[in-house]
């Protein structure tokens, strides 16, 4: 970073804490960037003179006398169309050592769009994947995340539904990404000859983890130019979002903040709201859909995480895995995509609303059947069939690794009624019946 | 003159300004960073500083910037010309601002106050008045509204003069008022009113008696909300609370609908933005969007103003209930305004109560609940605020001090379950944990024994307790198994089964079953329990199911019908067949 004329340069820090150092300055605007000891930081607070920066990278090696330049603006990325098919870190320089980025300096973080503006989802986005296509049906503007445990093949699931989705551009934030799933991600890219329409903000898990903080503002900036200005629609992938709040838990306890649930900061639910409701449809046919990663602890959704993320994304896809089958499901009980509803029926064929319902009741009921049997008891004629239906539904329709189109999943759960199942099991309205029952 | 100052500290969207003069508690000030004026209000004062919390972004504020104080609290501009208007939080009309995005500072009149409305007068010269009379009525949409003597306007008056009909601006003198003294007051058709103080320009609220009919079966028939009576839905995540508060909305029986979103999601507001202004009120036959009005705060909004949407939200609520009208306040989610006390409270360092919340939670909770309610207005007409909100309890645990501090607070209780939700049995109101307190209440099982039915109030207990009984048989036959118990046990779970099926599960997104009249619920109702009263002899457990899973089907084909339609009454037919088969 350059040193420009007017900027005063400050040799004196009063205090360093782990994540935070403050000096005594004047001028100083709230959010403002600034260089300590040639360390990027950010002003968190202003007391009269005391300003404190939270240093990104951390404090090691700073000295009181470090020399501290302010910006005089808060972070910005350059924005243009050059920025497809490049990798950057955090702050928005290039990774591969490539050329400086040249275009419009944006202010990250910017403001809200007016809800009256927006327009209502209604394009489906077809993934293949009938765990989701007939279950959970994602529509483009829509925010929302896979729910899985680290162990589970979650980036690998998103990459495929990333290239499947016809996105004009994917933009992808990494927080705290290995290095080989950051290298699984650019490979799969390219092979699929993708890398021209993907922008990449990679933070991993060889960096400062208060870097990451940025990672989503800088992949939405970057977002919104391509959508609000050109009219594209844009995919955002962000994983993983509970390294993301993990972050923020670290600045708000070295900030001195009281924790509320599960050592989180208070404000966890206004923060994950930022970044999650920048997902839009917009009139200009442009439009922001995110699809993000929470990993979790044994699949527990009560904590702090994935509990606020829920309440803010539009549903949530939950990976598990299905012993009777030994492959990965979309769970059919605890995923929910909420805006399926502008889709279904109307966009795809009139029977997928009853038909999308008739298959999980009839899975809940091989559940129950599934205790049953798991306490010793005996299993009635219809126990036995919805066991055996849940086993093909699961491998044929719920798997991730199904891709057929939606017509087909339609197909298929009604060939699977007809041969488990009456008419009046399945309890589906009686027109419907009469046109799709395979005899 | 106003009050000045300087900002003289910086956390986040707290911002401590120096003041050269006086301020007062919960007074609004503006920020000054650069060309950019942003609202504030003072939440505590020490010595010369002010802190004030900024309903806006303070990114780029810096020490010295100016800061001028107003001299009155956040209020809201209450006049003819509010319904069908989409605000913010501090009742800026979102329509109305340029540009995709609301930028800092962005401030939009409520009202367009180059209106004309064909105004009639209701007073007369000599009459006395008081805050809240009617001194005569515009024609707004399809609502006679009511002029007022401005709310803080306390101590009695005479009309001195007042305009004759014919049209006129929110902003034209149209009546003269004259206190005791003889002092002169002139009244136009707008007035404002401070969101946090309750409007109690009326003489008494007697309890609730009549009930709201929403078109929900899991509500109307089994935990009926009052008029006037308040309300809430605790539910995680999923559990489909706002599709349950969306479909209220659309069908309650209110002549006002104030729907507060405070800090839910974008998108679900774009959905009533969009549905409202195509939907008909089948009871009015006029546009749903004419009766209502959007307070909108979504979760990306500031903070701060989160906190304002609810109170202005209620706010315009008694303003038209002072019309004499019944009004409909629904905030989704009050847990988002509980977190947001609990950010300010955090920034402010005060001493936390349980789970970091501030320790006066509970208390602001209720206060705000109390606000709702039938009143008996001056001139003796009676008015209502009935007020519904959801919580969204962290990690579905009905145990946390929002839900804990709001069931004290409200008479009705909609727990929304996860395992209901799960098995996709919508609404997912629990049958056995929710409660309506009003059931307990005599006037209100008097008024429903007149609109109903005799004895309906016992009904409604009865079908509680089979559902109940079903349950406690279910739990037999998952330990002892299918085999292990009487086929009794079995009649009884299915019986229960039969009452979730038909009359607490509704399907919101099916045009004719999505909203059941009272007198359909019914007739349902009463067949279901018709059924329920038979003791059929089966010879066992298969053959009890069997039939019950028949008899399923049926009645969801006839809720799918058209109310009274032939096939609605084919499908009455065939249910009789088959029930006097198996008897």
């Amino acid at each position: 970073m350059t040193t420009r004329a007017f900027q005063k340069i400050y040799t004196k820090i009063d205090n360093i804490t782990k994540a935070t150092v403050t000096l005594r300055a004047t001028g100083v605007g709230n959010d403002e960037l600034a260089t300590v000891g040639g360390k990027l930081a950010q002003v968190v607070k202003i007391m009269g003179e005391n300003v404190t920066l939270q240093v990104f990278a951390g404090t090691e090696g700073l000295a009181t006398n470090s020399e501290v330049v302010f910006h005089g603006e808060p972070p910005k990325l350059k924005v243009s169309d050059n920025l497809a098919g490049r990798f950057f870190n955090a702050y928005g320089e290039p990774l591969e050592g490539g050329e400086q980025l040249e275009g419009e300096a944006r202010e990250i973080g910017g403001p809200t769009v007016n809800p009256f503006k927006r327009l209502q989802p209604s394009e489906l986005i077809a993934t293949g994947i009938a765990g989701i296509d007939l279950n959970n049906t994602l529509v483009t503007g829509q925010k929302i995340p896979f729910f899985a445990d680290p162990d589970q093949p979650y980036n690998a699931v998103m990459a495929n539904v990333a290239l499947r989705a016809k996105a004009d551009k994917i933009i992808l934030g990494g927080m705290g990404l290995t290095n080989d799933d950051f290298l699984y991600f650019k490979q799969v890219f390219e092979n699929a000859g993708a890398l021209d329409r993907i922008v990449s903000f990679v933070n991993t898990t060889e960096n400062p983890p208060v870097e990451r903080l940025l990672v989503p503002d800088m992949a939405l900036t970057a977002a919104e130019y391509f959508a609000v200005d050109k009219g594209e629609k844009v995919l955002v992938l962000l994983t993983d979002m509970t390294l993301y709040a993990d972050a923020l838990a670290i600045v708000s306890n070295r900030m001195d903040q009281i924790p509320s649930k599960d050592s989180m900061p208070g404000s966890l639910y206004s923060d994950l709201a930022k970044i999650y409701e920048k997902a839009v449809q917009l009139p200009n046919g442009g439009s922001i859909t995110i699809i993000a990663v929470t990993t979790l602890s044994g699949g527990d959704i009560t904590h702090a995480i994935p509990d606020n993320t829920g309440y803010i994304t539009e549903g949530q896809l939950f990976l598990r895995n299905d012993s009777d089958t030994g492959k990965v499901i979309i769970d059919p009980f605890r995923s929910l995509s909420r805006l399926k509803q502008l889709v279904i029926g109307k966009k795809t064929r009139e029977d997928h609303p009853q038909v999308m319902n008739a298959c999980v009741r009839l899975y809940a009921d091989a559940a129950n059947a599934k205790t049953k049997l798991e306490n010793g008891f005996d299993l009635s004629d219809y126990d036995e069939r919805a066991l055996k239906f849940a086993h093909d539904y699961s491998e044929k329709l719920l798997a991730i690794d199904v891709n057929i189109d939606i017509t087909e999943m339609l197909d298929t759960a009604w060939e699977l009624f007809a041969e488990y199942f009456t008419k009046e099991e399945v309890a589906i309205k009686a027109e419907l019946i009469a046109k799709y029952w395979k005899a | 003159m106003k009050t000045q100052g300087k900002v003289c500290g910086i956390i986040s969207n707290i911002v401590i300004a120096r003041a050269e003069g006086a301020v007062a508690q919960n007074e609004i000030c503006y920020v000054y960073c650069g060309d950019t004026r942003m609202m504030a209000e003072v939440i505590k004062v020490i010595g010369e500083d002010a802190y004030v919390q900024v309903y806006d972004s303070t990114r780029g504020l810096k020490i010295g910037d100016r800061v001028e104080f107003e001299g009155h609290m956040l209020e809201a501009t209450l006049a003819p010309g509010l319904l069908s208007k989409n605000y913010d939080g501090l009742q800026n009309d979102l329509a109305k601002m340029d540009g995709l995005f609301i930028d800092r500072g962005s401030i939009t009149e409520p009202l367009d106050f180059n209106a004309v409305w064909e105004f009639t007068p209701l007073a007369k010269v000599g009459d006395k008045v008081s805050a809240a009379s009617w001194l005569g009525q515009v024609q707004e949409q399809w609502i006679a509204h009511k002029i007022m003597v401005p709310f803080i306007m306390t101590g009695n008056y005479t009309v001195k003069s007042i305009v004759a009909a014919g049209s006129y601006k929110v902003t034209d003198t149209i009546a003269v008022l004259a206190d005791v003294d003889g002092n002169e007051y002139n009244v136009t058709m707008v007035q404002k009113w401070p969101v946090k103080q309750a409007v109690r320009c009326y003489t008494e609220k007697p309890r609730p008696s009549k009930v709201m009919e929403t078109g929900v079966r899991a509500i109307d028939t089994f935990n009926p909300l009052a008029e006037g009576g308040t309300g809430f839905i605790p539910g995680p995540f999923g559990a489909g609370k706002t599709v349950l508060q969306h479909a209220i909305s659309k069908q309650a029986e209110a002549d006002v609908i104030i729907i507060v979103a405070c800090g839910e999601r974008a998108n679900e507001v774009v959905e009533i933005f969009k549905e409202f202004p195509e939907l008909v009120d089948p009871r009015t036959g006029h546009k749903l969007m004419e009766r209502t009005i959007i307070i909108c705060n979504t979760s990306n909004m500031p903070v701060a103003a989160r906190e304002a949407s609810v109170y202005t939200g209620m706010t315009i609520g008694e303003y038209y209930r002072s019309m004499g009208l019944r009004v409909l306040v629904m905030a989704d989610s009050t847990s988002r305004w509980a977190q947001a006390l609990r950010e300010m409270s955090n920034r402010l360092e005060e001493l936390p109560g349980q789970d970091a919340f501030p320790m006066d939670l509970s208390a602001i909770i209720s206060n705000f609940y109390a606000r709702a309610g039938l009143v008996k207005l001056t001139n003796g007409k009676t008015g209502s605020v009935t007020f519904l909100g959801t919580v969204s309890p962290a990690g579905g645990n009905l145990k946390e001090p929002v839900t804990e501090s709001t069931k004290k607070a409200a008479r009705c209780f909609y727990a929304l379950s996860q395992g209901r939700a799960d098995s996709k049995r919508y609404p997912a109101i629990d049958p056995l944990d929710s409660y309506s307190k009003y059931l307990e209440y005599p006037e209100v099982e008097q008024y429903l024994g007149e609109k109903i039915e005799k004895g309906w109030v016992e009904l409604v207990r009865k079908g509680k307790t089979i559902v109940q009984r079903g349950k406690e048989a279910n739990d037999q036959i998952n330990i002892l198994g299918d085999d292990g118990v009487p086929v009794d046990y079995h009649e009884r779970f299915w019986k229960s089964e039969l009452i979730d099926f038909v009359v607490l599960q509704q399907d919101a997104f099916d045009d004719i079953d999505a909203n059941c009249p009272m007198e359909r619920q019914q007739m349902m109702y009463k067949m279901v329990l018709d059924i329920c009263d038979y003791d059929f002899d089966f010879v066992d457990f298969n053959e009890c199911s069997k039939f019950f899973k028949g008899l399923i089907n049926l009645f969801r084909q006839m809720n799918y019908s058209e109310w009274k339609s032939e096939k609605f009454y084919d499908y009455q037919k065939q249910i009789e067949e088959y029930v006097a088969s198996a008897k």
